[in-house]
């Protein structure tokens, strides 16, 4: 469905735009129909970036994201107006995506306006109706309300309704569950499940790793904008093999499990742009290899669906642990 | 018994009436202890700890008494307060990376700070930098802009800042809700470390994520809207909870092993009580599976085994 080919981000920063912050390098994954893919990274890793790229709210500076065998982000006004009728995106902090000034619904009705100027209006009201029922929310208690009458989760569940009125075979949902509630976090999510199986492909980003868990297929880890592991979700978890995902899977606070004896090096975080691994300052394999600071490992197999980017994997991965 | 709290009840004054955030809060903290402070948005978190340091209007003292190390806080007066703050109870506020004053080097914002209390820079400035290489921090910083340091980096010198002069209580306020999973492994051992090597006697972590409470804390506390619903140790909190909303709560979360396809979490249906008029008995009545006659009545917060506290009538029955 959705397949992204050596996409890269670069800003230009500086007074005059001298300088270069690559956030996205050479990204290349895709997403089948009725699936939902996790990516998953530390704050300042690209994938808020690679959301909105697909969203063509931002260019791309190279590559190639193509939708069903279009290539997005050569669409122009009307071609892309169209592509929102597939694809959509719902963002992390449903506070800030209302006016409070007006109503909550005025979502819809810029829905209406843009992409439904000549439905009629009773026949709109009973999709708006269907939509909120969609997402579990019961039309009568939620319409006509402003943005600060409504709770978090009712607001989030607001806006897939929103996204949901357009029939869209995509959705980017970019950090949705991290401002609600526990108790409301999981409703969210179920949703989201809920959706897959009507036939909804949803790129889930998010920087919890228990929710990528309960929700995808398949996760992709990014380091500074890299992919540095990418599989199915249950390899990634139970046999992360490139160093960075196993301290990211190490500090993950559970409930079953006290965090074990891992120290995190902080020293070494900041953003720069290394010709060799990106995770070689803060790597702490004994035998860092000497290429590994020139060269950058390529994303190769190392078991059936589970790519990794490390030249030392074989040897971190002397150990493997069954799936349970 | 280092902080010892006794009913304490703090409305918000509005033009509709006043909004019971904090509805009597009754517990103690010993020293050297790690209490976790959980629930969901707007059940009197923040509340409870914002009156315990800095009780500002619309916030109004309704009754109940704060004693620390056996000295009662006049919590009520702005004024006497100032003996107190960051000499004896100290905070990491919510938005702890904004707090920092952006137009002064850190350094110089630190020696202004200490000014105002007339404690001296030079003198304090050894044991600063001690504490500087403990959260991994250059001694440099003292010398940077707020500006040039990282969420997680301005987090750890807020840390370093409020427990400078070895608080007796020290308030994290969802101070790792903001961090990366691996910083904020590294800011929550670190509040362990201090408390371990007495900066600060004891501790009130505030957070909504429960999994980090269990990581570090010694006892969870665990409120619903503006009451207390039920407080034990951490073990008993995360594996044998006792009051229906924790039991829900504990049940919603997602964890690491627990997929979509194979085990479905349900969250708790219905939302939190509107506090300008709350629902007299139990504010959990509504959304609680096991709801009968009694919940009209308010349950009491008493102890149903040693240091296990419940506000539910089910359990107390069930005790009886």
């Amino acid at each position: 469905m959705l397949k992204l080919e050596k996409v890269s981000k670069i800003y230009k920063t500086g007074t005059f735009g001298g300088k270069l912050l690559p956030a996205v390098v050479d990204v290349s994954f895709d997403v089948k129909d009725r699936e939902v893919v996790s990516l998953i990274g530390e704050s300042g890793s690209g994938k808020s970036t690679i959301g909105k790229m697909i969203l063509g709210l931002i260019s791309i500076t190279s590559g190639k994201i193509d939708f069903n065998g279009i290539d997005v982000s050569t669409l122009r006004k009307k071609e892309l107006k169209k592509y929102y009728y597939d694809v959509q995106g719902v963002f992390q902090d449903p506070f800030s995506s209302y006016n409070p000034i007006f109503k909550a619904d005025r979502i819809f009705n810029i829905i209406r306006k843009e992409f439904f100027p000549k439905m009629k209006y009773a026949e709109w009201k009973d999709k708006i109706n269907k939509s909120l029922r969609a997402v579990g929310l019961n039309p009568d208690q939620v319409l006509n309300k402003f943005p600060h009458q409504l709770s978090g989760g009712q607001l989030q569940r607001f806006l897939i309704a929103r996204a949901l009125l357009l029939d869209i075979q995509f959705l980017v949902a970019d950090e949705i569950i991290s401002m609600l509630d526990a108790s409301t976090r999981v409703d969210v999510l179920n949703l989201l499940v809920e959706l897959k199986s009507r036939g909804l492909s949803i790129l889930f980003i998010t920087h919890d790793l228990s929710l990528g868990y309960y929700i995808s297929e398949r996760a992709i880890i990014l380091y500074r904008g890299t992919i540095v592991e990418m599989g199915e979700t249950d390899k990634i978890y139970y046999r992360p093999l490139h160093p960075y995902t196993k301290m990211l899977m190490a500090s993950v606070p559970r409930l079953d499990k006290k965090w074990e004896e891992v120290k995190i090096e902080l020293r070494g975080k900041k953003a720069e742009t290394a010709v060799g691994c990106v995770y070689y300052d803060r790597c702490k394999a004994t035998d860092k290899k000497k290429s590994c600071m020139i060269k950058r490992p390529e994303l190769v197999e190392a078991e059936s669906g589970h790519f990794v980017a490390c030249d030392c994997y074989k040897k971190v991965a002397a150990k493997i642990n069954p799936i349970p | 018994m280092s902080l010892k709290i006794n009913n304490l009840k703090v409305y918000y004054q509005t033009l509709r009436g006043d909004v019971k955030a904090l509805d009597g809060a009754t517990f103690s903290i010993s020293d050297g202890e790690i209490m976790g402070l959980a629930g969901e948005s707007g059940c009197g978190k923040t509340t409870l700890a914002n009156s315990i340091i800095f009780l500002n209007p619309p916030m109004k003292y309704i009754e109940g008494s704060v004693k620390l190390d056996g000295e009662e806080l006049p919590i009520w007066d702005m004024k006497k307060m100032d003996k107190f703050r960051f000499k004896k109870i100290s905070i990491i506020p919510q938005y702890a990376m904004n707090a920092l004053n952006p137009t002064r080097k850190i350094g110089k914002m630190i020696s202004e700070l200490l000014d105002s209390k007339k404690v001296n820079y030079r003198k304090t400035k050894p044991e600063l930098e001690r504490r500087l290489d403990l959260v991994e921090l250059t001694r440099n910083v003292l010398n940077m802009y707020p500006i040039e340091l990282s969420g997680g980096m301005k987090q750890r010198m807020v840390l370093v800042l409020s427990t400078l002069l070895d608080p007796s209580l020290l308030i994290a306020d969802e101070i790792t809700s903001a961090l990366d999973v691996s910083t904020q492994k590294a800011v929550a051992e670190m509040l362990v470390e201090f408390r371990d090597r007495k900066f600060v006697k004891c501790m009130i972590v505030i957070t909504h994520d429960i999994s980090i409470l269990y990581q570090i804390a010694d006892n969870i506390l665990v409120m619903y809207a503006g009451k207390l619903a039920e407080k034990a140790s951490t073990k008993t909190i995360i594996h044998s909870p006792r009051h229906p909303y924790t039991k829900l709560l504990i049940s919603s979360l997602p964890k690491v092993g627990v997929k979509s396809s194979e085990k479905k979490l349900t969250g708790i249906p219905g939302n939190t009580p509107m506090l300008l008029n709350p629902p007299l008995g139990c504010r959990f009545r509504d959304r609680c599976p096991l709801a009968f006659s009694k919940c009209t009545e308010e349950p009491p917060f008493i102890e149903i085994e040693k240091d296990h506290f419940v506000a539910c009538w089910k359990e107390h029955k069930k005790n009886a």
